[in-house]
């Protein structure tokens, strides 16, 4: 690792002016970057903590929640609100990591965390487009089992790893973000990117900006939702594909539809199609399977990973059906 | 054993047979540990110290052209660059990468080790140094080299008997498949680690080892000094399954930068510099093909198995090894064959052999009896070997039919439907499997050393380790049982150079050798103390027979009439309040060429089998085992379940992922090399007949390290059939296999 140079920002502002100075980047949790900082993957020159911050809070706001962007992974699953009011975040992060890992990680932090993909991580590989942009990509020829089927490009395969993240698609959620021209919102469909050809870009937001807050919508899906999980071991494994499923139901017609999956794409995929498909009707077998269909349309596998495609819709069905029936995870 | 005559007398057994019985309850070593007093190699505070940063080659093959070393030399804290350049000239002790010369076997391999102040420092002055390869094509594709399979330079203990082609028409079912199993990593918890120091020619080393002695003669034939003048302490290892067996380069890295750097050195690898440097369990590719007739007789057996070598050494994973004792055939045939591949080495890991080996025989025979419509434990009944097959030796005890009724009854074997897919509980599809554990009895001569001191206690002293098992325990209690004390009284001292010369913790010979080291010498002591009785005149043992005189809890009496008596602390403290000791090394059994030893197990699993997300859930592992005496029921247990959570790791998790291209394992951390976390691990029902094999040894006991692993990652592959209807033949067998299948 390089040796860097350490600050604890104790209010945005400062937060925000600090990390200006060239190579500093933010510190939350530190169990993704500086993981990354140990492998020289990432070599900040500084690292602003941001954990000291006054940003710890879940409060009611409007007729929704705004999660302050320090808030523990841990402390934000177990929150009462989330517990009682999205409950599908509460099990997407629970589902997440170890607890050792969720009691460091932060909200903001989850939100950045890089792709796990080996090559990416992995320094001696020479191609990496994310991490050196142009150099290729070492994972369309290599190990790409965990890798996208959804939303790739020739330059870059790999998948965003979180779960929250997939939580939040569904949820429909919105990042607050304060930076040197001061604060703006950024819904959470455009908050991260396809790779395109600039895969070296995970998001749309700028190097000096800090994120404050997450905001929730007034809860649609407090009793129907599920955070399915599919993975190469029962816990402590990143998702070969996840299903955040939401449903609002009115008697036994679905009134509105959240709908997202991790693991396919470099961001969650949420599939607007599938959700909108999923109005108006009955649960169903049928109908389920139809969303399904329609939230993985035009997927593209690699070499080890077109198993994700059966796997991703047999996980839809599944995660929908226990959300009509109002099933916890 | 000082006195042989003693396992061949019946009468004797019944005194043997108490041995193991005044349990420890607890592991000796267990507060330590918890309390972390128990301190670890890289733990030893040494005055001065320096670090060792260990450098690795990043192509798979070629030579070093040249490595600039400026920048690093200049870098803050640095205190010597070892390159194959400069390095000091030592005799290469084994297959090791001690930078004698430039060549590049391996991605990860050792090329050049940085001394600094601290680690970050030597880990900082690595990244700065510049190394040019003349690169060479590498081989790193098993599959597209498997057709160039050799067989081995040193043979491959292959078997042959009967006429396999005439059994084969004689067949009416057959079975013709291939199993295939990964590469796999050993990841002890404990890192390996080396601090070494020089004084002199006298070397002081502190070593994470399975094998103290391996230690100190490796690295005294690498410097060229005298055994003698090598200090190799050990205490505690964290685990080593096999990786801590074999002395590698680091240990010898670390002992020639203390020389170069002039100061004590300390070196631990990082977890992601153990997969490769440090041995890989060979993957394999077996072609398995059983004959029976249509009564489920086993008329051939073949087993020929393949797997990656590296270039540095031929090292066979003898998957087929046991297929040439487990069951009757009228024919069989075995082999092994080598592909050489651009990899660090391979070498034993938990079970070498019969792990790999028994994924493959056994889900061959469970395939066999679904085509023949016979019960899968009836089939191994059918077949069951009451001899030795190879020389048709006698085993010296054998009592896996029990295993397999025990294990049964336990399990509930008898509510399975033989016919797949039947069970289902909500989404979860339910599946039941067996196979039959398996694991060769070995043992060596051991010395020890047994001090009974004038305050009551017992000193017992053995240069073997105790690599977490349990070696401690046993030894405490072995000394106590012999003398007849409480084993509370008992001092074990392991893992130091200077002891009684021992062996290596491997192979599952461990108690089977250093049991008998300590009971001779025990006894010896014993009647020492004895005679020390006999001869005093003060005593009122004086005059008696040697023979009349027994030791109980602390004190001698005379059997004959028990009320003369005094206790070892009066005696010793009347003669001079010095303790009385003997050493003594354990002999085989005279007559070991006249029968076979093996032990033997059964092992069944539940598999709920995901009917949409096809994830596996083991819910339950029953086994019974046939390992001779269990001499310590919380030691013993403990390593049989955590040989079955081997197998579940085998069966469901690891997998060493190595790029085709680079040859560089790219799952080389816990995050991505997946073994079982709680949630994978439910109920594990392990019991042991504990019934004594006193002709393998005077204890009765076989090793118990390694037959855990055998036959459980097959008995979850069969389970996982039973429930689903999938035959996964390529292990670890993950989802996307079983929706595949
Ligand atoms: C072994 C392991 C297993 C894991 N398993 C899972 C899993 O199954 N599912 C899952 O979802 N995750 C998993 N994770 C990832 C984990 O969730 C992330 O590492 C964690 O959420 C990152 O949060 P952090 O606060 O530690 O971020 P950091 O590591 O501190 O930061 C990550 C990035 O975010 C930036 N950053 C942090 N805070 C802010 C802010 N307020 N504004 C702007 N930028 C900021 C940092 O500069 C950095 O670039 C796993 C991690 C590990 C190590
Ligand atoms: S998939 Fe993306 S992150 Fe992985 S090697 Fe290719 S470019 Fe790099």
């Amino acid at each position: 690792m390089n040796p860097f140079n350490y600050q604890r920002a104790t209010a945005p502002d400062e937060a925000v002016h600090a990390v200006s100075a060239r190579g500093a980047k933010f510190l939350g949790g530190g169990t993704n970057l500086v993981d990354l900082m140990k492998s020289n993957v990432e070599q900040p020159t500084a690292l602003i903590d941001v954990t000291h911050l006054d940003l710890t809070h879940v409060i009611t706001s409007g007729n929704g929640t705004t999660i302050g962007a320090g808030v523990r992974n841990s402390d934000l699953a177990n929150h009462e609100i989330i517990r009682t009011k999205y409950p599908l975040l509460s099990q997407a992060l629970l589902s997440g990591a170890s607890p050792q890992l969720r009691n460091m990680a932060t909200t903001g932090g989850n939100l950045l965390q890089r792709t796990r993909c080996y090559y990416f991580m992995d320094t001696v590989f020479p191609a990496c487009n994310k991490r050196t942009p142009g150099s290729g990509c070492a994972a369309i020829k290599g190990f790409n089992r965990n890798h996208a089927i959804l939303g790739a490009s020739d330059e870059c395969i790999a998948t965003n790893p979180s779960d929250m993240n997939v939580a939040l698609a569904a949820l429909n959620a919105t990042i607050h973000v304060t930076g040197p021209k001061g604060q703006r919102t950024i819904a959470i469909a455009d908050f991260h990117r396809l790779p395109g050809t600039t895969p070296q870009l995970d998001t749309n937001l700028q190097p000096d900006e800090l994120i404050t807050a997450v905001e929730l919508p007034a809860p649609k899906f407090a009793k129907h939702s599920y955070y399915l999980k599919v993975r190469d071991r029962q816990s402590y494994a990143f998702a070969l594909v996840s299903v955040a499923a939401g449903l609002a139901m009115n008697g036994n017609t679905i009134q509105s539809a959240g709908l997202a999956l991790g693991g396919v794409a470099h961001k969650p995929w949420r599939s607007l199609e599938a959700e909108k498909s999923l109005v108006g009707a009955t649960p169903s077998p049928a109908a389920f399977k139809k969303a399904a269909d329609l939230a993985v349309a035009g997927a593209k596998p690699t070499e080890h990973n077109a198993f994700k495609i059966e796997l991703a819709k047999q996980s839809i069905v599944r995660a929908l059906t226990l959300a009509a029936q109002g099933v916890q995870a | 054993m000082i006195a042989p005559q003693d396992h061949q007398d019946p009468q004797d057994h019944q005194t043997h047979a108490k041995l193991g019985r005044r349990q420890l309850s607890h592991r000796y070593d267990g507060l330590a540990k918890v309390t972390g007093r128990a301190k670890y190699a890289a733990e030893f505070p040494v005055e001065n110290i320096a670090y060792a940063y260990v450098v690795q080659a990043t192509i798979p093959s070629g030579t070093i052209a040249s490595i600039d070393q400026a920048a690093a030399t200049r870098a803050a804290g640095v205190h010597s660059i070892i390159t194959p350049f400069n390095a000091p000239k030592l005799t290469v002790p084994g297959n090791v990468n001690i930078l004698q010369d430039t060549n590049v076997f391996f991605s990860g391999q050792p090329i050049a080790v940085v001394v600094a102040r601290s680690l970050p420092e030597a880990e900082q002055a690595a990244k700065l140094l510049r190394i040019e390869y003349k690169a060479q094509p590498a081989k790193l594709d098993f599959n597209a080299v498997l057709k160039d399979a050799r067989a081995p330079k040193r043979g491959g203990g292959d078997s042959h008997r009967g006429d396999p082609q005439a059994s084969l028409a004689k067949a009416t079912v057959v079975i013709d498949q291939t199993y295939s199993t990964p590469i796999q990593n050993h990841n002890p918890m404990e890192p390996h680690a080396t601090v070494a120091s020089w004084e002199g020619d006298k070397l002081n080393v502190y070593d994470a080892t399975q094998g103290i002695s391996g230690a100190q003669s490796s690295l005294a034939r690498a410097f060229s000094i005298p055994p003698a003048n090598v200090h190799v302490q050990c205490p505690f290892t964290g685990g080593g399954f096999g990786s801590k067996g074999y002395v590698w380069s680091h240990t010898i890295l670390a002992a020639m930068a203390a020389k170069v750097a002039q100061r004590p050195v300390k070196l631990v690898l990082g977890r992601n510099q153990m997969f490769g440097p440090v041995g890989s369990r060979p993957n394999t590719s077996q072609h398995i093909k059983l004959a029976a007739s249509s009564d489920g007789k086993l008329l051939l057996q073949q087993h020929d198995s393949t797997c990656y070598t590296s270039l540095i050494s031929d090292w066979i994973e003898s998957a087929a090894g046991a297929t040439a004792l487990l069951y009757d055939s009228e024919s069989l045939t075995t082999s092994h064959s080598l592909v050489d591949l651009n990899l660090g080495m391979g070498t034993w890991m938990r079970a070498p052999g019969e792990a790999t080996g028994s994924v493959g025989l056994e889900i061959a025979l469970d395939e066999l009896a679904e085509k023949l419509n016979i019960d899968p434990i009836q089939l191994r009944l059918i077949n069951y070997a009451e001899k030795d097959p190879r020389q048709g030796l006698p085993w010296s005890s054998k009592h896996l039919r029990e295993c397999y009724t025990q294990a049964a009854d336990r399990f509930g074997w008898s509510k399975r439907t033989a016919q797949t897919g039947q069970h289902r509980e909500g989404n979860k599809l339910i599946g039941y499997g067996m196979a039959t554990a398996n694991y060769g009895a070995g043992r060596r001569p051991s010395s020890a050393i047994v001090r009974i001191l004038p305050n009551g206690r017992v000193f017992v002293g053995v240069g073997t380790q105790d690599l977490g098992t349990g070696t401690y325990t046993i030894l405490a209690q072995t000394a106590a049982d012999t003398l007849f004390l409480d084993p509370a009284l008992v001092d074990v001292k392991l893992g130091d150079s200077t002891l009684p010369p021992s062996g290596g913790s491997g192979g599952s010979t461990t108690a089977a050798s250093v049991c008998p080291g300590v009971y001779d010498a025990a006894v010896k002591a014993k009647l020492k103390l004895v005679q020390l009785a006999i001869a005093d005149t003060q005593s009122p043992l004086h005059g008696a027979a040697e023979e009349d005189v027994q030791t109980k809890d602390g004190k001698l009496f005379l059997k004959s009439n028990p009320q003369r008596s005094e206790t070892f602390t009066t005696l010793l403290g009347r003669n001079g309040d010095t303790p009385v000791e003997a050493i003594a090394t354990s002999e085989l059994a005279k007559d070991r060429d006249t029968f076979s030893s093996h032990s033997w197990g059964a092992i069944f699993a539940e598999v709920a089998v995901d009917a949409d997300t096809h994830m596996v859930q083991v819910c339950r592992m029953v086994g019974t085992y046939d390992i001779g005496t269990l001499i310590n029921q919380t030691t013993g247990i403990n390593q049989l379940v955590g040989g079955v959570v081997w197998g579940v790791s085998m069966a469901l998790h690891e997998e060493t992922l190595i790029d085709p291209t680079f040859g560089r394992t790219v799952n080389e951390n816990f995050a991505d090399y997946h073994v079982p976390v709680n949630a994978d691990i439910h109920q594990i029902d392990v019991t042991a007949l504990d019934i004594p094999d006193y002709k393998f040894n005077p204890l009765g006991s076989r090793g118990i390290g390694e037959i855990g692993i055998t036959g459980a990652a097959a008995a979850i592959a069969n389970a996982i059939y039973n429930a689903t209807g999938k035959r996964v033949r390529d292990l670890p067998i993950t989802l996307d296999k079983i929706m595949n299948a």
